[in-house]
C-alpha cells in the first residue's frame, strides 16, 4: 500500500461525503473523516491504478484541455446520433476496426477506452495487447494507421502527458 | 422576476436533455444490431441525463454538490457500463448486422486462436 494511493482515496472519499452532506458540521467533518481513513486501510491493497497519477502544473493544465476536448466530443457525438437516428433512411455504415494505442499505464488505457466510447460514432468492445478494437458506427477508413489517427490520437496527446 | 427567468433558463436545459433522451431512445428501436443499439443508448443518454440534472439544478441550488457526483458517476459508469455489455454480446456470438463491411476482431481472432479462447478460459476455469 503505497501512501499516494492512500492519499488520493482519501481525498476522493472526503469529497464525496462532504459534497453529499452538503455540511460542514462538526460531527460531520469527524464522522467522514473517521470513515476516509478507515476505508483505505482496508481495501486500498489493491488500488494500484491510481500510483500513475501525476500532479505537476503541465499534467493538471492537460487534463483541463482534455476535459474541454471530451465535452466537446461528447456534445458533437450526441448530435451525429441524433442526425443518424432521425434520418428516415438510416444512414449508418458499421464496423469493427483496430486501432493502436502507444499508451502504456491501465488507467491511461482506461480512460482512453471510456473517451472513445463517449465520442462520436466509435466504442471499444475489446483491448487486445495495445490494439483496441472499436465499433465505429459510420466507418470511414479500415486502414490501423488511419483510424488511429482518426479516433484516438486527439485523445491520446493529452493522456501521455497525465499518465505517462 | 429574477426566480422566474432563472427558473425558465433551467426548464429550457432539461428539455434539451430530455430531446437527447427521447432520440436516444427511438435510436435504440430503429437501430438494426445490439452493438448499434448500444452506439445509440449510451451517447445519448449520457448527455441527455447531464443536461437534466444542470437543468434541476436551477430550481435547487442547494443541491449542487449531489449533482455533481451525480453526474461524476453517470460520466464514469455510462461507458464502462456499454462497454461491458458489448464485449459479451460479442464474445457470446451475436451477430452484427449484415450491413457491416468490416470485423478486424475476427480476423484477429482467426490468426491468434490464443485470444479467442475466452469462453473457454472461462469454462476451464469454472471446472
Amino acid at each position: 500500500m503505497k501512501l499516494k494511493n492512500f492519499v488520493i482515496m482519501f481525498i476522493t472519499l472526503m469529497g464525496v461525503w462532504l459534497l453529499l452532506n452538503n455540511s460542514l458540521a462538526v460531527p460531520i467533518l469527524l464522522s467522514g473523516l473517521i470513515l476516509s481513513i478507515i476505508i483505505p486501510f482496508l481495501f486500498c491493497k489493491h488500488c494500484e491504478v491510481f500510483t500513475y497519477l501525476k500532479f505537476t502544473p503541465k499534467s493538471m493544465w492537460y487534463t483541463l484541455l482534455f476535459l474541454l476536448t471530451f465535452l466537446k466530443e461528447l456534445l458533437l457525438s450526441n448530435l451525429d446520433v441524433a442526425r443518424r437516428v432521425v434520418t428516415p433512411s438510416l444512414p449508418i455504415n458499421p464496423g469493427i476496426i483496430e486501432v493502436k494505442t502507444r499508451l502504456k499505464t491501465k488507467i491511461a488505457r482506461i480512460v482512453l477506452a471510456d473517451s472513445i466510447t463517449l465520442t462520436p460514432g466509435t466504442f471499444t468492445i475489446e483491448i487486445i495487447e495495445d490494439s483496441l478494437f472499436i465499433h465505429w458506427i459510420d466507418v470511414k477508413s479500415t486502414d490501423v494507421q488511419e483510424g488511429t489517427k482518426l479516433i484516438v490520437e486527439k485523445f491520446e496527446k493529452y493522456l501521455e502527458v497525465m499518465y505517462g | 422576476m429574477d426566480k422566474e427567468i432563472v427558473e425558465l433558463i433551467g426548464g429550457i436545459i432539461a428539455l434539451i436533455g430530455s430531446i437527447f433522451l427521447l432520440l436516444g431512445s427511438i435510436g435504440l428501436l430503429r437501430m438494426p444490431d445490439s452493438y448499434n443499439r448500444i452506439q445509440a443508448g449510451t451517447k445519448a443518454s449520457t448527455l441527455g441525463t447531464m443536461l437534466s440534472v444542470v437543468g434541476t439544478w436551477f430550481f435547487a441550488p442547494e443541491w449542487f454538490g449531489k449533482f455533481i457526483i451525480l453526474i461524476l458517476f453517470v460520466l464514469i459508469t455510462n461507458p464502462v457500463s456499454s462497454h461491458v455489455l458489448a464485449r459479451a454480446a460479442y464474445h457470446i456470438k451475436i451477430p452484427l448486422t449484415p450491413k457491416t463491411i468490416v470485423d478486424k476482431l475476427k480476423e484477429r481472432q482467426l490468426i491468434d486462436p490464443e485470444r479467442s479462447a475466452y469462453r473457454k478460459k472461462v469454462k476451464t476455469q469454472n471446472k
